[in-house]
């Protein structure tokens, strides 16, 4: 309802202005007089008429989120606004991005997928035949191993971090293509292969290998995404995906899959993307990527304006299957509470997870921990610390933590509770 | 583009699809031993197209795509692996690498490999729990990693720029540095697979698992 002293356009108002522009041939007709004077958003938007019908549309002016760019690079990434998002789908064109040389151009006609190596058939695909097989759709997630690489240091532990800055190389989409065991039947599979190379057709040419096991059992060819065609910062117009699997291995631009009996042991399989354990050792292959959770509201840097009700909201998922529960912790960790999950729960997709909260006011810490269908629940920093060392850049899945203060101010970490 | 062949698939179709679903068995056996994957069942693969979720009317083949030429196959297959399949002929020198390396690589990798501003390649200190640097030198578990690198994606903005024997001697070169190689060493396909790296024997399979109470 408009308040009594907003102006309102009035009816002569309108025909004052459109007829000068009408005098002046700006306008000539009724859509043009109607797109002039809705250009602002009116104070009473059922005194106006308001714009017609669009090809592409877009967001609300004042709702514009954006992918978080650290530092442009040919390397370099982009993190999905966690904090701004609801439900589980990520809008494609807020879906991260990690390239290790830039974005291609490739046109969807002259692309090609190559695949060959074990198999009694080497064969060419065009894009246009790949789309002739029979089609599947999954909604999975799709995170990089390194979310969440800025909070595992003890020494360096920041408190001012976003939600976003934190996690956001996390996104789900509805993935759309073949699937990778369709293609591999069509070429047959002989005998003693176990693996298998996936190359993209970026300046990267990015490699990686894959357990024949594993893009068997569910991996895609992937050329659509939540409803169109793959975005070329997804890798247009082919990816392979990997569901439940770090980034990395579901490789963008894809143009060949060479089968084989073992890994090629690529630049980015053996110095990236391995975790040095603290022992001597280095962890390689380390391609399932384990269950998680993460609070995205109330975290840094939002300010609760006052005590009260409040809904604790977050995502929970895991690589190895579907999330069985989600707990949250409002007093540090020492009592946990089951989290409304909101369903469907898919398998190797994200979870959104709700938990009221009547905040009391004073100093408290917020915790979420997930729980997988394999049993297996989310640990804590210090049990990643005492399993893995504290040297790992990798697949850091510890549950996080937020610190509301008595001003409301929300800050990352445990703070003197760690 | 043929049409797809129905159901009634002759004898010696059969004999291959069953014979690929039996592959498939035999390396999901294989892969349970070491991959980081979750255990495939032989049940879930024993059946062909409806077991690997295709419609029960699928055909054998769908012979969409076209069956891809050796010199097609050739002329994309540039991987090399740690066994130095892969490799093509050629060769390089210490001494050729070092002009090579000079002139594409310094620039983003530094005069002695350690300055960058990209990743720093040499650092001959070996370490022991922890890594402080992951260099060619102290993290690189193959050699042959870096042909199939360097061939892919090296120079940055100019990839693919390289000869053959130019990517063996700047190969030669970097290795000369970080003390693996000496200074008149000459890398071929026979050399390079040949070359120990010091931190081989620390890399070990992924061994987490699912489960209650397992933190890995």
């Amino acid at each position: 309802m408009p308040s009594a002293e907003s102006p309102k356009l009035s009816r002569r108002t309108w025909i004052t202005t459109t007829s000068g522009v009408i005098a002046a041939g700006l306008v000539k007709t009724q859509a043009d007089a109607i797109q002039l004077i809705a250009q602002e958003a009116p104070t009473d938007p059922t005194k106006v008429p308001g714009r017609l019908v669009s090809e592409v549309g877009s967001r609300a002016p004042s709702e514009q989120p954006k992918r978080l760019i650290r530092a442009p690079a040919l390397s370099s990434s982009s993190r999905t606004p966690l904090a701004d998002l609801m439900g589980t789908i990520t809008p494609a064109d807020l879906h991260f991005e990690r390239h290790h040389a830039g974005i291609p151009d490739i046109r969807f006609e002259d692309h090609e997928l190559l695949v060959h190596g074990m198999v009694e058939r080497p064969m060419v695909f065009r894009m246009s035949e790949l789309m002739r097989y029979p089609q599947v759709s999954r909604i999975r997630f799709l995170e990089c191993s390194g979310n969440g690489g800025g909070v595992y240091n003890r020494e360096r532990m920041p408190t001012e971090v976003t939600v976003q800055a934190l996690d956001g190389l996390l996104s789900t989409s509805e993935w759309t293509g073949v699937a990778v065991s369709t293609i591999l039947r069509e070429v047959g599979v002989r005998p003693g292969a176990s693996w298998v190379l996936a190359e993209g057709g970026d300046s990267a040419v990015m490699s990686r290998s894959v357990p024949l096991e594993k893009v068997m059992k569910d991996s895609i060819l992937a050329y659509g995404q939540n409803g169109e065609r793959i975005r070329p910062e997804q890798g247009y117009p082919l990816r392979l995906f990997n569901p439940g699997y770090e980034g990395n291995t579901s490789v963008k631009w894809l143009r060949r899959i060479e089968v084989t009996d073992q890994p090629t042991h690529t630049r980015d399989e053996t110095s990236k993307y391995t975790d040095p354990l603290g022992d001597g050792t280095v962890r390689q292959f380390s391609l399932v990527m384990d269950a998680k959770s993460v609070i995205t509201f109330p975290s840094y840097p939002y300010v609760l304006p006052d005590k009260g009700w409040w809904e604790i909201r977050g995502l929970a998922w895991s690589g190895r299957g579907r999330i069985t529960r989600v707990e949250v912790s409002t007093d540090g960790g020492r009592n946990w509470s089951d989290a409304a999950l909101e369903g469907p729960i898919l398998d190797k997709s994200t979870v959104r997870f709700r938990h009221l909260f009547d905040w009391n006011g004073r100093d408290t810490v917020i915790l979420s921990r997930a729980t997988d269908e394999t049993g297996y629940v989310q640990p804590t920093v210090e049990q990643l610390w005492e399993a893995r060392g504290t040297r790992t850049s990798y697949h850091q899945n510890h549950q996080r933590a937020w610190k509301i203060a008595r001003t409301g101010e929300v800050t990352f970490g445990l703070g003197d509770l760690l | 583009m043929s049409q797809p062949s129905n159901r009634g698939a002759d004898v010696a179709k059969l004999y291959v699809a069953s014979l690929v679903v039996v592959t498939f068995m035999v390396a999901c056996a294989d892969m349970s031993e070491t991959s980081s994957g979750g255990q495939v069942s032989s049940a879930e693969i024993a059946m062909p197209g409806t077991a690997l979720g295709l419609p029960a009317n699928a055909p054998d083949r769908f012979d969409f795509g076209v069956e891809a030429s050796e010199q097609r196959v050739a002329m994309w297959d540039i991987d090399v692996r740690p066994d130095g399949v892969g490799l093509p002929e050629g060769s390089g020198s210490v001494q050729e690498g070092r002009d090579i390396y000079n002139i594409h690589c310094i620039a983003c990798h530094g005069l002695t490999g350690t300055e960058g501003p990209n990743d720093r390649l040499v650092d001959s200190e070996q370490w022991g729990d922890v890594p402080t640097t992951r260099t060619v030198g102290n993290y690189w578990p193959y050699a042959t990693t870096l042909y199939d690198y360097i061939r892919k994606a090296m120079p940055q903005l100019t990839p693919g720029i390289l000869t053959a024997d130019e990517v063996y001697a700047v190969i030669a070169y970097v290795l000369w540095m970080n003390e693996i190689v000496p200074e008149d060493a000459v890398m071929d396909s026979e050399t390079l697979p040949a070359v120990v790296m010091p931190a081989r024997d620390k890399f070990v399979m992924d061994d987490r698992v699912g489960g209650a109470g397992i933190v890995r």
